[in-house]
């Protein structure tokens, strides 16, 4: 028994088939209690009003739009040096999954900025940075589009994954250095003693939560369409074949 | 590799096209900045380094597509995929021939194009010296995206898509150096990254170049 089993599609979709369900319920529930939490039974906040509730779109969408990229990186990893099918097509599952959390917490931010900061955009580092990512995913998910052949597009993006990666990195450091910012510290850390104060941090865990329980079903359940419409690709081939 | 470098460059002299095909492009945007911002003396030499910057690096993205293109197309990359030179060293030396073609010309006509936009008397030497250290490095990331890339049909949209993202560090510490150098302040800072950059890329991403190319070639 061992995690490599998973790499072999039929026991993936077996796997993913009875746990899908389970987590997709988990996640509606916690992004509903999360929520309706968070929205609603939450005071507000004593300088921001009640815009500071857009936390908890914002922050759980920018949390899992840098992990869908780390989880395409490991993805991307495995595939180059172990070759199992189900990792590559895993990490082209999860890029646009990725883009929308991109696009929320860059769409949310906006909203939020708007009232807070007076503006809705600024050249801020992490708002830049989280922009370029964006690019990153555009480019990763236009080169897997435009190649026919699909283990050259898996092997090809991969690399793009890989070499992108070390430059996001750069450019995230790089727009530190270029300007400064408007931007808050991170305000939610393990080793911190100061995190947001706890009547909002409860909700704002929920949340996160069924951000990371709806990331992991969405990436099941594109991974399975990937290989079924491989296996029916596959099949008209010999069908055409015979 | 030296044989290579030179079939490389005379091609590029000879065969027409993509050599002045940059130069050109580079005059163009920059006498087209003028016309979009107006005239004003004051803000031509305040936003002059970075305009410059932007107008080299896409005047090098420009020719991107030519460096192995061409060579897909007519079957000598095979032919040098099988001869006794790694893939990394052709890569290299197709992103050295590039950078020969189109960045150091460059570097050359920056200063030049500075006078147009009335770039600030010390900004001359900054701006050279970012360009001669920042041109290498959109080069080599330059190679790398047209390896992706090479076996498409039309892929030189999607060159662009790919490859601007990787271009964002060295344009940000190279603007950043020339507008210093502009201003009269201290550059070592972002001078001291840019270098790393630089050589950092020319050191490794030829292996990235050489593997894509490699699965291309299959």
């Amino acid at each position: 028994m061992s995690l490599w089993e998973y790499a072999n599609p039929v026991k993936f979709i077996r796997t993913t088939d009875r746990v899908l369900p389970w987590i997709s319920w988990m996640a509606v529930i916690c992004l509903a209690v999360g929520l309706i939490w968070g929205f609603f039974f939450t005071p507000d906040d004593f300088r921001q009003g009640s815009t500071v509730k857009i936390i908890y779109l914002h922050v759980p969408s920018a949390l899992m739009a840098i992990n869908a990229w780390l989880m395409m990186l490991v993805a991307s990893l495995i595939w180059i040096v172990r070759r199992h099918h189900v990792s590559a097509l895993a990490a082209r599952a999860a890029a646009p999954v990725g883009v929308v959390m991109t696009l929320i917490a860059l769409a949310t931010g906006a909203i939020w900025g708007q009232p807070m900061w007076g503006t809705w955009w600024v050249w801020d580092p992490r708002l830049t940075s989280f922009l370029i990512l964006f690019l990153f995913y555009l480019g990763y998910i236009a080169l897997w589009e435009a190649i026919e052949n699909d283990d050259t597009a898996a092997d090809l993006t991969s690399i793009l994954c890989l070499v992108g990666s070390v430059f996001a990195l750069l450019s995230r450091y790089a727009v530190n250095f270029w300007n400064q910012g408007l931007h808050q510290g991170a305000s939610l850390s393990l080793d911190k003693e100061e995190n947001v104060a706890d009547v909002f941090y409860f909700p704002l865990l929920v949340s996160i939560a069924g951000f990371v329980l709806l990331f992991v079903a969405l990436v099941f359940l594109r991974t399975q369409t990937e290989i079924r419409a491989r296996r029916a690709r596959a099949l008209m081939a010999r069908e055409r074949a015979a | 590799m030296i044989a290579l470098l030179t079939r490389d460059l005379q091609l590029a002299v000879r065969a027409g096209g993509g050599f002045g095909l940059g130069l050109a492009f580079f005059l163009i945007v920059t006498v087209l900045v003028p016309f979009g911002v107006g005239p004003e003396t004051g803000l031509l030499a305040r936003i002059a380094p970075g305009m410059l910057w932007i107008g080299a690096l896409l005047a090098c993205l420009l020719s991107l597509d030519r460096i192995l293109a061409l060579d897909w197309e007519d079957g000598s990359l095979d032919l040098l995929a099988t001869a006794p030179l790694p893939m990394e060293g052709i890569v290299s030396v197709k992103a050295l021939a590039h950078w020969i073609t189109t960045g150091l010309p460059l570097v050359l006509l920056a200063p030049v194009l500075g006078v147009l936009l009335s770039l600030p008397m010390q900004g001359y030497l900054w701006l050279v010296v970012s360009l001669a250290l920042g041109t290498p490095a959109l080069s080599v990331i330059g190679t790398f995206g047209a390896a992706l890339t090479v076996g498409l049909k039309r892929g030189g949209l999607l060159l662009s898509l790919l490859v601007l993202p990787l271009y964002v560090p060295t344009l940000i510490f190279g603007a950043e150096v020339a507008r210093r150098g502009a201003g009269g302040l201290a550059v070592e800072t972002p001078l001291l990254m840019l270098a790393g950059i630089s050589f950092g890329a020319i050191a490794l991403l030829p292996f990235a170049s050489a593997a894509v190319l490699r699965i291309n070639l299959r």
